[in-house]
């Protein structure tokens, strides 16, 4: 099993997808020099009908994408940062998200749009949003939240051969770390949470870049004997409920950190989904660890003092475990 | 192809036909919708029938266009069924959408009808998506966007005529200029010329009577078959006039306010769609009376068909909107 970096099993999934369906055509801005990493080799594999630059122009590049996936082709749209998502709004949120249900079943929308989303890089407020929970309200938009190099090229895969629109988001600053990617064919299946460590005191569920503080902080607390699950969703549209309310049910006990902003955010749901329907596992309240509602600022510090950090998932899980 | 070239008189009756089948049902949707039968708002085409007419009569099925919130017209004009757009109209199962669109957003897929829109403006980056999707298929297909006036102002609008030039798209920008932005006139929010945003963009434009089916036959004829030889995209701006309101029920928003004098509505119905179509048909001995009342008399039970149809047809499926959200 070769070990990859987040970066490249993307331009894996890419390349494989596109030898395999001639359909797959990528677009977008600065896609042709790849300056991301992920686009890399692409334009001279594939060449300019099946790769090429776009303008600056979010706002026809999504319509563009519906267009392209009515007349039969399976566009993969770069947007670079999930702000641009709302620079390309009409098209996501009032055509792809829509038009499936508003043509009564007519028309499929195999459309992949790839950003990356999250702070920590001081790009500051309009490059640091993690913009998935716009897209988790919108109902008809599949939403990817990789977080290592397996999933990231086994999501992809199956994004492209999905026949829904899908925005596969990569955590910002994690496209270097290193993962083993299977050797074979590899899709993972849409809608499936990872269970990545064990333990019967709390459930952590940690999404995109908020996995690896999470990770952290289970391995020092199972030095002091406590032990949690660490859950990735993975996917927050279409979201493994199921998972979710198992671990609850083992362990009464659920902090969900979350890099988004906090209000209608992915913590939100998750939070209402356990409130409603595993009510009753529950030892004490739900504990979100999120930014708030505030905007990423420039400074680093600044930055670093919102974002969710070891510290702060410590404590959630310190206080509900009465050690707090 | 020669600018002076005409539809041939089996072409010019067809015209009319398709023309007066548009009228005639709208006229029905009209009247149904005074009559408090149907679901929702209608924003109906009449006095714009010769644009849908003229430019749908040079594509088949294979061709792609987006539509507008007043988009009956171009749904009829490119062969899409009257009885499934009637009964989606009416909210009804037997509807081309299962009455999940409505009026404003009838679509026909499979005959590259991409949609009417609710959205102004939001249909030109489907096209011009639907324009790549035709030139990398490389068999001759063009799109069609059609817009109106009011969504020239959109953004988007020059963002979609920059790719479309830049790659030299199969595309026509088929801006129906019917001099109303909902309820305000377009001349008191527009700057310029409209052609020349395009010419701006590099794309060549014209503009034409809008109510002369013939001419809007012949400038959209050159433009579409201007893009599948693959020399680009055009835009066309054809001058028509909305003679019904923004939307039926305009009259409960207004609460008797005006926006527009009867005088200009008037003069403008004169200057009917069909009413020129008829007497080209006539001067050019394509036809008589008889042959255009035979025609009447045949679109007249097309709409009764499709009235009745839609009528007829079951209810909605309730829990067909929580199953189309994925496939």
């Amino acid at each position: 099993m070769p070990r990859r970096r987040l970066i490249q099993a993307v331009n894996d999934a890419l390349f494989e997808e596109m030898e395999r369906d001639p359909k797959v055509i990528v677009y977008g801005e600065d896609v042709e020099l790849a300056i991301i990493g992920d686009m890399r080799g692409l334009h001279e594999r594939f060449g300019p009908d099946r790769v090429r630059n776009t303008p600056i122009s979010e706002a026809t590049l999504t319509g563009m994408a519906v267009g392209l996936a009515a007349a039969g082709y399976r566009p993969v749209l770069h947007l670079m940062f999930s702000n641009f998502i709302y620079t390309g709004m009409d098209a996501i949120g009032n055509q792809m998200a829509k038009l499936r249900l508003m043509t009564g079943g007519q028309i499929k929308l195999p459309i992949t749009v790839i950003a990356s989303f999250g702070g920590g890089a001081c790009n500051a407020a309009q490059h640091s949003d993690s913009a998935y929970p716009v897209l988790m309200n919108m109902g008809g938009i599949k939403v990817l939240v990789p977080t290592n190099s397996a999933d990231a090229k086994g999501l992809l895969k199956s994004a492209i051969r999905d026949d829904n629109p899908c925005f596969f988001l990569e955590p910002s600053g994690r496209g270097g770390d290193m993962g083993m990617v299977p050797d074979e064919e590899y899709l993972l299946p849409i809608g499936e949470a990872a269970l990545l460590t064990e333990g019967d005191q709390a459930t952590v569920v940690a999404i995109g870049r908020m996995v690896k503080p999470a990770l952290a902080t289970a391995r020092k607390l199972a030095e002091r004997g406590i032990a949690v699950d660490v859950i990735d969703p993975r996917t927050l549209v279409p979201l493994d409920e199921a998972r979710l309310l198992a671990s609850v049910g083992k362990t009464g006990r659920l902090v969900i950190v979350d890099e988004a902003r906090e209000c209608c955010g992915a913590a939100s749901q998750i939070a209402a989904v356990v409130a409603e329907r595993g009510f009753p596992f529950l030892k004490g309240p739900i504990r979100r660890v999120t930014p708030g509602n505030v905007a990423m600022p420039y400074a680093a510090n600044a930055e670093a003092h919102l974002l969710p950090d070891e510290g702060r998932i410590t404590q959630a899980v310190l206080e509900l475990v009465g050690q707090g | 192809m020669t600018a002076n070239h005409a539809p041939t008189n089996q072409e010019l009756l067809n015209l009319y036909r398709q023309m007066a089948l548009i009228r005639g049902i709208e006229e029905r949707l009209r009247d149904d919708n005074a009559a408090g039968k149907l679901p929702g708002g209608v924003h109906l085409y009449i006095g714009q029938e010769a644009v849908a007419a003229g430019v749908c009569a040079h594509l088949t099925d294979r061709d792609y266009i987006t539509s507008t919130h007043r988009g009956h017209g171009h749904f009829l004009a490119k062969g899409g069924d009257p009885r499934a757009m009637m009964a989606e109209v009416w909210g009804k199962r037997e509807g081309i959408c299962h009455g999940m669109g409505g009026s404003m957003h009838v679509a026909d897929v499979a005959r590259g009808i991409l949609g009417a829109n609710g959205i102004v403006g939001a249909g030109l980056a489907i096209a011009t998506g639907a324009a790549l999707a035709a030139q990398l298929d490389g068999d001759g297909k063009v799109a069609v966007c059609f817009f109106g006036d009011g969504a020239a102002h959109q953004g988007v609008v020059m963002e979609c005529m920059n790719i479309a030039s830049v790659w030299r798209l199969p595309m026509l920008f088929l801006c129906e200029n019917n001099r109303y932005s909902e309820f305000t006139p377009s001349s008191q929010i527009t700057a310029g010329k409209l052609g020349d945003r395009a010419r701006a963009a590099a794309i060549p434009a014209t503009e034409v009577d809008g109510n002369d089916v013939s001419a809007v036959w012949r400038a959209a004829g050159d433009a579409i078959e201007r893009a599948r030889q693959g020399e680009g995209p055009s835009f066309v701006e054809a001058h028509t006039y909305r003679i019904q309101g923004h939307l039926e029920a305009e009259a409960l928003f207004l609460q008797g306010q005006r926006y527009r004098e009867q005088e200009e509505i008037d003069a403008w119905k004169e200057k009917c769609p069909l009413i020129v179509t008829r007497s080209q048909i006539i001067a050019r001995g394509a036809g008589d009376e008889s042959v255009l009342s035979k025609i009447d008399t045949e679109v007249a039970e097309l709409v009764h068909d499709a009235a009745a149809f839609a009528e007829a047809g079951t209810p909605a499926d309730v829990d067909l909107p929580a199953q189309l959200m994925f496939t």
